[in-house]
C-alpha cells in the first residue's frame, strides 16, 4: 500500500525544513522517496495544512507505580471526567491521571506519537512495562533510577571504580528494559530512609557519607562512557526549595560539562527575594543553559487546576504534604531502590507562590535561546496533565494571549515576573524542534521525528491556526506507523507502538557482585529481577525496538 | 523428570521465589523452600482438563461459544472472583468492558479497609527489602502473620544479615490484638514477641489510645480493652524511639465493622511519628488470590480498583454496590463468572443465575455451573506476572510444566472475541 500526502506545508527541522511545500510517500509503515512509477493507492489532500512529524513526550509520567496510586488516590478526579467505550476504544477515565487506553487515545487525539516514562524504578520496571503496555498507539520507554540505590552507594563508600560503575549502569538498563538513567534528588531519597529531611549538593548520606555531587559525576560518566545518547536525566536536589536556584547552578557547575538533562527545571528555579521570599531564578538559570552546551533542559510548566504530583522523591514529597490539596498523600520507602511520594495539588492563579510558578516556567521557555535543548513538558501530571499541551503552546507563541493571562494572575507575582516585557514567540519550526526532532536526538531514537525516507511515518497534519491552541488540540490527521489513527482530533483506528530500548554491553562478571547482593540482602532471586523480552511480546502486541549507542559500541 | 529452582510463588503473597519444585510430567513435588500456603498450592493435582457444559464434557470452543452465549443479552454480568495474572485481568478488563459487566475481587471486602483509608487520607508505606533490611521493631495489629504468610519471618525478619542492622535478631516484634498461632516470630536466640491480646473489635479503641499517646496526648483511664495502658505507653515509646519502625495488618483479618477507621487511624499515627524526627512506616499484608493484581490491572485500565461495574459504558466505582454478596442477594445481577486461577477451594457463590466458571483444574461444586472451563495457574502451566502484599514488585511466574490447560487470559479473551 502506497500512501501520498500531497502538498502540505512542512516543518521537519531534523531534515532543516522549515515550512516548505512537500509530498511526503508512505510504504509500509515509514516514510520512502518518491517512488518512480508505482501507483498510488490512497492520496490525502494537505495543500494549505500544516504536516509535523508526530509529537514526542519526553519526560511524562505514564506508567510504574506511583501513577497507579495516583489513579486509586483520586476517585473524586476520575468522576469529572468518564471516558465511554466506543466500538474502537475503551473504556476509562480521564482527567489528572487518565487510565492507560485513555493516555494513548489523548495524546494521540494532540498528535503525539510516542511519550517516555522518566522514573522507572529497577524493581518496579515490570509494573512500568505492563502499564506502558496497555497504551494504545503510543510508543514508549523509560529512563531507570539510579543514584539512590543502596548498591550504587555501597560501590561508592568502598571506591569502586568507574568501569565497576558502568558496568553496573548498563546491566540494571538492561535487566529494567530501559533507554536513559534518570536520579531524582541524588542519593537524597535514600537519606530520607536515614531520616534525614533535606540534603543539598555537598551534604553527605549519614550512613554512606557520599554526596549528591558526587553521585551525580559518577552517573554522567557512567551514561557518558557505555554510549547512552539519552545524557543522565537529573531531577536535582531540593525541589520546590525557596533559594533553589543556586543549587541548580552548582549542579550545573559540578558536572564540569559531562553532558546533563535537568528536568523540570522551572521548580528548582527559586530565588528568595521579595516581600514573600520567593523570587524567580529564571534568568539566571537561561543564562547559565546559554552559556553551558553540555546542559539540556525540560520545563516542567504548571498551569493553574487540579492536578496530583507523582514522583520518586519521596524527601520533598514527604516535605511538600503539607500543600496537598485535597489533604491526603502517599509516600513509599521502596525495595532499597528509590522511594515515591504521590500528593495532590491545586495550582490557583491566585495564589502568589502558584501564579509565580506559572511564570518562572514561561520566563524559562522564552529566554533560553536553543530550542534544541530545551523541551516542552508540564512534567505530567506533576505541573499539569499533558492535555494542556495546546494550550502551553499557545502561551508560547501568542504574546498577547500570554500578556492577558498574565493580567489575571495574583497581582505581587506579576510584579515579580519580567515577562510581560519578553517579545519573544515561538515559531511553528521551533515548536517542533522542541516537540519533534529535538526530542528524537535527546532520546536516542534513530528513525523517529522526522520527515525525510527511512523515518518511520508518525504523521501530524494540522490545519493552520491563529488560535495556536485550537490548531494543536484537533489535528487534521495522525499517522502511526503509516497508519491513520485520529482524523479530526478523534481517534479513528488504534494499534500498539513499540517499545525503545538500549542494550548496553557490560563484563558479565558484573552479576557475581550482585547476585551475592541480591542472596543477602535484597527479596527476590537475580535471575527474576530481570525482565526478559519476551515479558514485553509474549501478549502478541509489544514490540522491542532497539537503538544503537554511541561510539564505536553499536 | 525434572527439578526447577528459584521458584516464584504467587500462592503466599510475600513473593517466595526461592522454592524448588520437581516436575514428573504433570505432578509437582515441593522439595524444597515450601511452607503451608505453597506446598499445597503447587502440588494440587489435576483433574479436568476437558471443559464442561451443563456437566457434559465439550470442546474448548464449544464451552466458549456457550458462555458468549450465556452473556450475551444479559444487562448486569458480574465477574467474581478476579483471581488470576495480569495477562488474565487484562482479558477479564476487555471481557467487562464489552459485557457491562461487573468485576468484583473475591478478597476486596477485606482490602477495602485499607482502600478507603488510603482514598480518604493517604498513608507512608514501605516494601519487604526495606523491612529486611532496616526493621528495627515491627508491631503486628491484630492479624496472625504466620498464618497468612508461613515464611514471612524467616524471609524478612530472621534473615541472617541486613545492610543496616548488626544483629537481625534483636529486632523487636510487638502483636497488638491477636497473639500469633506459632512460634515464627520468636528470634533465633529466643527472644519471644511481646503479646498483648484483646478482643479484635476492641482495637479501634486500643490503636485510638495508641495514636493518642505517639502524639503525647493525657489519657485519663488507666486500662482499655483490657490492655494497660502503661503497656500501650511502652509501645508509643518504643514506636518514638525506633530507628525504622514497621506498622503491620491485614486489611481482612480486622473483621469488625468501619475497620477502615482503624487503619486510618493507624496510618495517621504513622505519619505523627514520622513527624516527631524518626521514621515509621505501614506494610499492609494482602497479595493472596491475585488481589493486588487484580486492583493493579484494573487501577491502571479504569482509575479505580477491582469492585467496578462498566454497565453505562464507562467504569464506575463503588466499594460497596458492586460488591458480589450485594448484586446477587439483590437480584440485580443477571449472571455470574467466576474466574479463580489459584484456588480450587474458592468456589463460586450459591446463585440460581447462569453461571460460567473459569477455574483451576480440580475444582469440585456442589452444583455444576452452566459452564466449566478448567484453566491452567499462574506460576504452573504458563508464564504470567503477579504482585506480591507490598504492591511494588511484580513477580514473573514460570511455566513449570505442559499440561495443555488454557491460561485464564485465553478463554477470557475467546469469549470477549465471540461476545
Amino acid at each position: 500500500m502506497l500512501i501520498k500526502l500531497t502538498g502540505g506545508i512542512v516543518y521537519d527541522p531534523a531534515s532543516g525544513i522549515d515550512g516548505q511545500q512537500q509530498d511526503i510517500y508512505i510504504r509500509d509503515g515509514r516514510i520512502i522517496a518518491k517512488p518512480a512509477d508505482a501507483v498510488v493507492d490512497k492520496e490525502y489532500d494537505l495543500k494549505g495544512k500544516v504536516v509535523m512529524s508526530g509529537a514526542i513526550d519526553m519526560h511524562t509520567h505514564i506508567g510504574g507505580g506511583k501513577g497507579n496510586i495516583a489513579r486509586t488516590l483520586l476517585p473524586e478526579d476520575h468522576r469529572q471526567d468518564p471516558v465511554y467505550r466506543s466500538d474502537i476504544t475503551r473504556s476509562g477515565c480521564g482527567h489528572a491521571m487518565p487510565s492507560t487506553f485513555v493516555t494513548g487515545y489523548r495524546y494521540a487525539e494532540m498528535g503525539y506519537t510516542a511519550g517516555f516514562e522518566p522514573a522507572v524504578l529497577p524493581n518496579n520496571a515490570r509494573q512500568a512495562h505492563m502499564e506502558m503496555g496497555d497504551i494504545p498507539i503510543l510508543d514508549k520507554g523509560g529512563y531507570v533510577m539510579l543514584g539512590s540505590d543502596d548498591y550504587l552507594l555501597r560501590m561508592l563508600t568502598a571506591k569502586k571504580d568507574q568501569k565497576a560503575i558502568n558496568d553496573y549502569v548498563a546491566w540494571t538498563m538492561t535487566g529494567a528494559k530501559a533507554i536513559g538513567v534518570k536520579v531524582v534528588n541524588p542519593g537524597g531519597i535514600n537519606a530520607f530512609k536515614f531520616n534525614q529531611r533535606k540534603l543539598d549538593l555537598d551534604e553527605q548520606n549519614s550512613h554512606y557519607g557520599v554526596t549528591p555531587r558526587e553521585i551525580l559525576r559518577v552517573l554522567a560518566t557512567a551514561v557518558k562512557e557505555i554510549g547512552v545518547a539519552h545524557p543522565l536525566h537529573v531531577h536535582g536536589c531540593n525541589l520546590g526549595v525557596p533559594g533553589n536556584v543556586q543549587t541548580t547552578l552548582d549542579t550545573i557547575q559540578g558536572i564540569g560539562g559531562l553532558p546533563m538533562h535537568l528536568t523540570h527545571i522551572q521548580f528548582h528555579s527559586y530565588g528568595t527575594e521579595g516581600d514573600f521570599k520567593f523570587s524567580s531564578g529564571a534568568a539566571q538559570i537561561a543564562e547559565a543553559i546559554n552559556r553551558n552546551k553540555n546542559i539540556t533542559i525540560d520545563v516542567g510548566q504548571i498551569l493553574f487546576g487540579q492536578t496530583v504530583t507523582a514522583s520518586g522523591d519521596n524527601m520533598r514529597q514527604h516535605a511538600n504534604h503539607k500543600h496537598a490539596s485535597p489533604n491526603k498523600w502517599v509516600t513509599m520507602d521502596i525495595e532499597c531502590d528509590a522511594g515515591c511520594g504521590v500528593v495532590p495539588f491545586k495550582y490557583k492563579d491566585q495564589n502568589f507562590v502558584n501564579a509565580l510558578q506559572w511564570a518562572i516556567g514561561l520566563e524559562t521557555f522564552l529566554l533560553v535561546n536553543d530550542p534544541w535543548r530545551i523541551f516542552l513538558t508540564t512534567d505530567h501530571p506533576n505541573g499539569a496533565p499533558f492535555t494542556s499541551y495546546p494550550h502551553l503552546i499557545r502561551l508560547l507563541m501568542d504574546r498577547s494571549f500570554r500578556n492577558d493571562m498574565l493580567a489575571t494572575i495574583h497581582p505581587e507575582a506579576q510584579k515579580m515576573t519580567t515577562l510581560a516585557s519578553i517579545e519573544r514567540e515561538y515559531t511553528l519550526q521551533e515548536i517542533a524542534i522542541m516537540t519533534r526532532a529535538g526530542a528524537a536526538k535527546l532520546i536516542g531514537l534513530k528513525d523517529r521525528g522526522g520527515l525525510s525516507a527511512g523515518n518511520w511515518a508518525d504523521i501530524t497534519v494540522y490545519t493552520d491556526n491563529a488560535d495556536r491552541q485550537k490548531m494543536f488540540e484537533k489535528p487534521d490527521y495522525v499517522f502511526k506507523d503509516g497508519q491513520l489513527v485520529v482524523v479530526d482530533g478523534k481517534v479513528v483506528s488504534t494499534k500498539w507502538g513499540t517499545t525503545h530500548v538500549v542494550k548496553p554491553e557490560f563484563d558479565a562478571s558484573v552479576e557475581k557482585g550482585l547476585k551475592d547482593y541480591f542472596d543477602r540482602y535484597l527479596t527476590m532471586k537475580l535471575g527474576n529481577f530481570k525482565i526478559s523480552d519476551d515479558e514485553i511480546t509474549e501478549d502478541g502486541r509489544g514490540s522491542i525496538s532497539v537503538h544503537p549507542l554511541q561510539g564505536d559500541v553499536a | 523428570m525434572t527439578e526447577i529452582t528459584e521458584v516464584p510463588s504467587p500462592f503466599c503473597g510475600i513473593g517466595t521465589d526461592d522454592l524448588t519444585i520437581k516436575v514428573d510430567g504433570v505432578l509437582l513435588k515441593v522439595i524444597e523452600n515450601g511452607c503451608a500456603v505453597n506446598t499445597p498450592a503447587f502440588e494440587q493435582p489435576i483433574t479436568d482438563t476437558q471443559a464442561r457444559v451443563s456437566g457434559q464434557e465439550v470442546s474448548l470452543d464449544v464451552a466458549v461459544a456457550k458462555a458468549a452465549e450465556l452473556l450475551k443479552d444479559t444487562k448486569l454480568p458480574l465477574i467474581g472472583g478476579c483471581a488470576t495474572d495480569v495477562n488474565g485481568m487484562r482479558g477479564l478488563l476487555a471481557l467487562a468492558d464489552k459485557a457491562g459487566a461487573v468485576i468484583d475481587n473475591m478478597n476486596f471486602t477485606g482490602a477495602r479497609n485499607n482502600f478507603l483509608a488510603l482514598q480518604d487520607s493517604g498513608w507512608m508505606n514501605t516494601t519487604l527489602a526495606e523491612v529486611k533490611n532496616r526493621c528495627d521493631l515491627l508491631l503486628v495489629v491484630g492479624t496472625d502473620v504466620e498464618a497468612f504468610a508461613p515464611r514471612f519471618f524467616e524471609r524478612y525478619l530472621w534473615n541472617k544479615e541486613s545492610m543496616f542492622l548488626d544483629d537481625t535478631s534483636s529486632r523487636e516484634v510487638i502483636y497488638l490484638g491477636r497473639a500469633p498461632s506459632g512460634t515464627a516470630s520468636t528470634s533465633p536466640t529466643g527472644k519471644a514477641a511481646q503479646v498483648l491480646p484483646c478482643a479484635i473489635e476492641d482495637l479501634p479503641e486500643v490503636i485510638a489510645v495508641l495514636r493518642a499517646l505517639v502524639k503525647k496526648q493525657p489519657i485519663r483511664v488507666t486500662s482499655v480493652a483490657g490492655i494497660a495502658v502503661a503497656d500501650l505507653q511502652t509501645i508509643a515509646d518504643k514506636l518514638l524511639a525506633a530507628t525504622y519502625g514497621v506498622v503491620t495488618w491485614g486489611a481482612g483479618a480486622l473483621a469488625f465493622k468501619q475497620a477502615e477507621l482503624t487503619v486510618q487511624t493507624l496510618s495517621e499515627m504513622i505519619k505523627d511519628l514520622n513527624n516527631q524526627n524518626t521514621r515509621c512506616s505501614g506494610l499492609p499484608l494482602a497479595g493472596k488470590e491475585g488481589d493486588q493484581t487484580a486492583n493493579q490491572v484494573c487501577g491502571w485500565t479504569t482509575g479505580y480498583p477491582a469492585r467496578t461495574r462498566f454497565s453505562s459504558g464507562y467504569p464506575e466505582y463503588d466499594p460497596f454496590l458492586n460488591e458480589t454478596k450485594v448484586l446477587l442477594e439483590n437480584g440485580e445481577a443477571d449472571a455470574l463468572v467466576w474466574v479463580q486461577a489459584f484456588n480450587v477451594n474458592a468456589v463460586p457463590p450459591e446463585t440460581n443465575l447462569p453461571t460460567i466458571v473459569v477455574g483451576r483444574s480440580g475444582m469440585t461444586f456442589t452444583k455444576e455451573p452452566d459452564v466449566f472451563i478448567p484453566v491452567g495457574t499462574p506460576g504452573i502451566d504458563h508464564a504470567g506476572h503477579a504482585y506480591r502484599m507490598d504492591n511494588v514488585v511484580a513477580i514473573r511466574l514460570k511455566k513449570l510444566r505442559d499440561s495443555g490447560l488454557p491460561s485464564t487470559a485465553e478463554v477470557l479473551n475467546a469469549i470477549e472475541q465471540a461476545l
